[in-house]
């Protein structure tokens, strides 16, 4: 029997607001002291009303018009009630049955395949205290952080109409994407500022009824992810052929024995008795607040990528590269600005940083998994790198090398050039020794050239480039190559 | 018994204005009365002598600069639900009994920076859960009126307090009838305003969508003055109502006359003793008089208060005391396996019985399977009540109904039987759940122990509801009676 898996992913986002979802502390907490970002109404102290912070709102709004959702214009806020010692007031404020945006979805990529995927719901939420367990500097105890209690956290909730992991993983780039495009979030899933949760089922394929779910948490990278889904579509498919029952259960995901595992049934599923919250009024979002929002959206990834093929002819390649990552695709227009170039010239110098970007500098990021964010080099910085290859100074080999090392240390290529020695041999008579020894050394592919083996010459071409420790330029090594040989076999 | 202990804050004031007093002679006076009166009474939880003393020396000098406001200089008893920076907020329970708050409650820094005087905080039941103050883990209140009688609740202590002598007046908070059925059960005026009138930023929450911080006072006066100074939005609590800035004093003695008053047959039914009926009906007699229009109404979805608030107010309960887990503050065990076990201890000695009861009664309500038959059935009755409020408000400016259903019945009477302890908030808990405001004055005597009156109004007419109750203080002298002690 060939099944099919049915994904369903719940995507938990911390918000980049200036202060907690419902006091005013600072939502700045990653690098505080522990408990110092508090106040009695995050800390849960008896009499402590919460207060809703307007801009969490606005940013659901903003992410849910993204997500092609409708608006609630009347939302309100719930009691989740559970208990869980980072729970600090053993009810979280959540959304239940208004949540700020509802009905959307996300169009992804795989396999040059298109998919729409549903996006259920978009809601608001406040993030629960940090847990420290036992280790040597607690003593055997848990110790506990307030810090993170009361952040703004957005739940984006999809269908269940993801059909492979390698649909998940897309689907969560993309949602990655939006909420950094949109500046809502930092996205950033080491940080636990963008987090995951999947539910997943197999039915027999074309089937219509849905399988038994089991839920899979703390996946803590894309990879992750993926792996979980893979190892889960393979572990429901053993058991279903066995004959075996899938127990409705959330499951978690070891990282280290990349399997998954049992981690509570649903006899034991909490009842969280959400009632509407009595200290919160309903919210009503007029029409012309959704308008105006909608208006000031900025641009998102796709309008980005067609202006920028329309702007400056990028191949649709490159584009795509380029804007999958608002922080790659800023880099890329602050290069272009700090390009002096003509307009005639834009187009070319477009192609061209480019292509540096999404090979020689994503190569060099993914190696040491920086983000572009972090990069020390700076737009202009690669600008004059790509203008020392124009001008003849270096080859582009050596720009590789020179990039290199701008990358590891932060230093100008100008100043790595001159320390390093790297400028190019171009003048003719230092290139011309080099060519006549190579020529007298490897006789075989120079006869080969001569008889009209023309690919023979990138040999005698490289040969030149090693035995000038890539400083010569290439070009005119070839000619004097031809040159060369062409004369003494006349 | 010192006759300074006797005073309202309208006649304090006026002498300290005119330096015959000073508000040191005055908290002092006060302070001697509590340290008489409180090994009989136990109207306070925790007594703050210094702090008292410290603040009436500071309100003598703004006497004396002329900077002085109605309620500088003025003794005050807190109830122990209301937060106080730096001074125990116990909730008259053993989980807060160490409990000091890092803030004011708003309310309290509104009165303090007034200049009132605080004297101490007020015994109260658990939580604020109960109509006799018995739910106390301390101790229970003694009515001044006869020290074998509860004194109501749970604000017991803040009415046994101003009808003792030993505050001039308390803050007290009202759920189902905690201002007012205690004030009525010891002889003094108490107001539960309209919900969202008064911040409840600080206020330990029993049922969120129920409480309401009110004035419990000597008269209709001085409660109005109290109100002056507590009411107005909070931005710290998204309840609170943004309103049009009022004096409560300024239409206290207007007119009566034409003013419509409805008499809720339902409240004068079976279960309400005679007298107390009876003392009720001569007070509709005494507005007839002074030229209102009074007239039998009737309110038939009254009866279903008790049920719709008794799944209400123990379901929000049930999420509010979620918070009491002994990590922050609170009681907890001293050597746990773990945190589930220090987590259930903590709430296993921390909470009575009536608490670990509602907190029941809460999760069961709302639990699923339950919830609609329960909670949401409750929701959509109460809009019922609120509309059915409304309507007999076209008709009527207030209604006057008794405020509880008997006078102050012997201590530990009621204490095995719930639900005869909950009957006692059958005519206070309509007006809770509608949030409309409603005022208790005290209307007769019965065996010695005084009878309320209550006077609901519609959504913000307190001022209605207070100039009733002035104009019948100014045909009466209930409310000047004071017990023997
Ligand atoms: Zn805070």
């Amino acid at each position: 029997m060939e099944l099919e898996p049915i994904i369903g992913l719940e995507v938990h986002t911390q918000l980049l607001t200036k202060s907690k979802m419902f006091c005013l502390c600072d939502a700045n907490y990653q690098i505080a002291e522990p408990n110092s970002k508090v106040c009695p109404v995050c800390m849960a102290l008896p009499g402590s009303l919460p207060v809703i912070n307007r801009q969490a709102i606005e940013f659901v709004i903003m992410t849910g018009l993204a997500l092609n959702c409708s608006i609630n214009e009347f939302t309100q806020f719930d009691r989740k009630n559970y208990a869980y010692p980072d729970l600090v007031k053993g009810y979280q404020i959540s959304q239940y049955d208004f949540p700020v945006a509802y009905e959307g979805f996300l169009e992804i990529e795989t396999d040059d395949q298109p998919h729409r995927i549903g996006i259920t719901r978009a809601h608001l939420e406040e993030d629960v205290a940090k847990m420290q367990h036992n280790n040597d500097s607690t003593n055997g105890h848990t110790l506990i952080d307030l810090n993170r209690c009361g952040i703004p956290l957005m739940e984006i909730v999809s269908e269940p109409e993801i059909s492979s992991p390698e649909q998940a993983r897309e689907y969560l780039i993309k949602l990655q994407n939006i909420v950094r495009y949109l500046e809502v979030s930092t996205g950033d899933m080491e940080e636990g500022s963008f987090r995951c949760d999947a539910n997943i089922s197999l039915r027999p394929k074309g089937s219509k009824t849905l399988g038994t779910k089991v839920e899979i948490k703390n996946m803590n990278s894309f990879r992750s992810i993926h792996k979980a889904l893979t190892f889960e579509i393979k572990r429901q498919t053993i058991a279903i052929n066995n004959n075996e029952v899938i127990i409705q259960e959330t499951r978690g995901w070891d990282e280290e024995k990349e399997i998954t595992f049992s981690q509570r049934s649903k006899e034991f599923a909490h009842d969280y008795r959400y009632f509407p919250e009595p200290d919160l009024k309903p919210i009503k979002i007029s029409k012309e607040h959704i308008e105006n929002l909608k208006s000031s959206l900025p641009e998102m990834p796709q309008e980005r990528r067609d202006r920028l093929i329309k702007n400056y002819n990028l191949s649709e390649y490159n584009a795509k590269l380029i804007t999958s990552n608002k922080a790659t695709a800023d880099y890329f227009e602050a290069c272009l600005t700090s390009h002096s170039s003509k307009s005639s010239q834009q187009i070319e110098i477009a192609k061209s940083i480019a292509n540096w970007i999404n090979t020689e500098l994503a190569k060099l990021l993914n190696q040491t998994n920086t983000p572009i964010e972090n990069i020390k080099i700076s737009p202009k910085s690669l600008i004059n790198l790509l203008n020392l290859i124009e001008k003849g100074t270096i080859n582009s080999t050596q720009g590789k090398q020179v990039l290199e090392k701008m990358f590891d240390t932060g230093k100008s290529s100008e100043q790595i050039v001159e320390e390093e020695n790297f400028s190019q041999i171009s003048d003719l008579d230092s290139i011309r020794s080099i060519v006549k020894d190579i020529i007298v050394q490897h006789p075989d592919p120079v006869q080969d050239y001569a008889n009209g083996k023309e690919n023979a010459i990138g040999f005698l071409v490289g040969q030149v480039m090693k035995t000038s420790k890539g400083k010569a330029d290439p070009k005119i090594s070839k000619s004097l190559l031809i040159e060369e040989i062409l004369s003494g076999t006349k | 018994m010192n006759i300074l202990t006797d005073l309202t804050i309208h006649e304090a004031h006026k002498l300290l204005k005119e330096r015959k007093i000073s508000s040191v002679e005055l908290t002092d006076a006060f302070l001697e009365n509590i340290d008489h009166l409180e090994s009989k009474i136990h109207a306070f939880i925790s007594v703050t002598p210094e702090i008292a003393r410290s603040a009436a020396i500071k309100a003598d000098k703004k006497y004396q600069e002329n900077s002085a406001s109605t309620l500088t200089g003025i003794p005050m008893q807190i109830k122990d639900v209301i937060s106080s920076k730096g001074i125990k907020t116990t909730c008259g329970s053993n989980m807060l009994k160490d409990y000091i708050p890092t803030y004011d409650a708003t309310v309290l820094s509104r009165l303090l920076d007034e200049g009132a005087i605080l004297l101490g905080k007020g015994n109260m039941d658990e939580f604020a859960m109960g109509s006799s103050t018995e739910n106390s883990f301390f101790y229970p209140t003694a009515n001044p009126w006869n020290l074998n009688r509860v004194p109501g609740g749970s604000s017991g202590g803040g009415a046994a307090a101003v009808a003792s002598g030993e505050s001039i007046f308390a803050l007290g908070s009202d759920t189902g009838g905690s201002v007012r059925q205690p004030a009525a059960l010891c002889g003094i005026t108490g107001l539960k305003p309209t919900y969202g009138l008064v911040s409840r930023f600080g206020l330990i929450a029993f049922a969120s969508s129920l409480d309401q911080i009110g004035p419990m006072t000597r008269d209709v006066e001085d409660c109005a003055i109290i109100l002056n100074a507590i009411y107005g939005k909070d931005i710290n609590d998204s309840t609170s109502l943004n309103v049009t800035p009022a004096d409560y004093t300024q239409s206290l003695d207007e007119n009566i006359k034409g003013l419509r008053i409805g008499l809720p047959k339902e409240y004068f039914a079976e279960g309400i003793q005679t007298e107390v009926r009876e003392s009720v009906l001569k007070a509709a007699e005494l507005f007839k008089q002074a030229g209102a229009i009074v007239e039998e109404c009737s309110l038939p979805l009254t009866k279903y208060s008790l049920a719709v608030y008794y799944v209400l107010a123990p379901s929000e309960a049930s999420a509010n005391l979620a918070r009491y887990d002994g990590v922050r503050y609170g009681v907890t065990p001293t050597n746990p396996k773990n945190a589930w076990e220090s987590i259930e201890s903590t709430r296993g000695m921390g909470f009575g019985k009536e608490v670990k009861r509602r907190i029941m009664l809460g999760t069961y309500a709302l639990s699923s399977g339950y919830y609609d038959a329960y909670y949401v059935k409750a929701l959509k009755v109460r809009s019922l009540i609120r509309e059915e409020f409304t309507n007999v408000f076209k008709k009527y400016d207030a209604l006057l109904t008794p405020t509880s259903p008997t006078v102050a019945f012997p201590i530990g009477l009621k204490t095995h039987d719930p639900v005869a302890m909950y009957m006692n908030d059958a005519c206070t808990l309509a007006a809770s759940i509608a949030g409309i405001p409603a005022l208790s004055i005290p209307c007769g005597f019965h065996d010695g122990l005084p009878i309320g009156m209550q006077i609901i109004t519609t959504y913000l007419q307190e001022s209605t509801a207070l100039k009733l109750g002035y104009t019948y203080q100014k045909m009466t002298d209930w409310h000047i009676q004071r017990p023997q002690l």
